[in-house]
């Protein structure tokens, strides 16, 4: 049962993964990847990552893709704009490489004998689990991760401004 | 369904954000790609998380993803600063400091 989970999981975040980098249409190009993020949260459940999966739709799926999809209708970009790509020895390149690391990643993988031992879940994700390391040992960092996003906010809205006085 | 299935599969997806991000010139699509390539990070976090039955990696992710939506205001507010001094969105057009 999980295992055909996640193999439609992993259909799910490839096809819709691939298909948003290869769109020459922005919007499907960001509902593509939106695709993509809910296989992702999907997956999250799979491992029992209850809290991530909501905060991966709410976030990614939810906020930052409609985040992009207003920008990209803000800027109303020409066709030919939108359209450009790389020549053919970039994407080659691209290719080579990326096939280069996916080999070295499984070979090591399989050398840890990753590929052995089904994934079986010990403690779940679910926000009262993930709340205590949360706000114990790292209270310092969620407080700091607090005040960069008011940063990123006030910062935003300074680089957008039209003109500073 | 296995630890190494989960990575492999972050891998792939790593890839395609890598390969994004190297074949496209439209500066959200590079955009885009970045954040593909940052939930792939975030799957193997919680991939290795569950494996060691440890919280941790599940945190962290917490956090990535905390800092990946103040990357993506601030990114996409460069983005609109740019073409408005520009008129483009266009990587390759955006050479100033190269020359």
């Amino acid at each position: 049962m999980t295992t055909a989970f996640f193999w439609i999981f992993a259909a799910t975040i490839t096809g819709g993964g691939l298909l948003s980098i290869t769109r020459r249409n922005g919007v499907s190009a960001v509902l593509w990847a939106a695709v993509a993020f809910v296989g992702i949260a999907g997956l999250f459940v799979l491992m029992q990552a209850y809290f991530l999966a909501v905060v991966e739709v709410l976030v990614y799926a939810g906020a930052i893709m409609v985040l992009f999809l207003f920008v990209i209708m803000l800027l109303n970009l020409r066709k030919s704009d939108l359209a450009v790509m790389r020549g053919a020895r970039l994407h080659a390149g691209g290719a080579v490489l990326g096939a280069a690391f996916l080999g070295g990643l499984v070979w090591t993988c399989r050398r840890a004998g990753l590929f052995d031992v089904p994934l079986e879940v010990g403690v779940s994700g679910e926000t009262a689990n993930l709340a205590g390391p949360l706000f114990k040992d790292y209270l310092l960092p969620f407080e700091i991760a607090s005040f960069l996003l008011l940063a990123a906010m006030v910062g935003a809205v300074l680089i957008t401004k039209r003109r500073l006085r | 369904m296995t630890v190494g299935h989960v990575v492999t599969l972050a891998g792939v997806l790593f890839t395609i954000g890598m390969v994004g991000v190297l074949s496209r010139r439209n500066l959200l699509i590079v955009l885009l790609s970045v954040e593909l390539m940052l939930n792939a990070a975030a799957l193997a976090f919680v991939a290795f998380a569950v494996h060691h039955g440890n919280l941790d990696g599940q945190v962290m992710v917490f956090f990535a993803i905390t800092v990946a939506a103040a990357e993506v205001a601030v990114g996409l507010a460069m983005v609109i600063a740019l073409f408005r001094l520009r008129l483009t969105v266009d990587t390759d057009k955006v050479s100033l400091l190269r020359r």
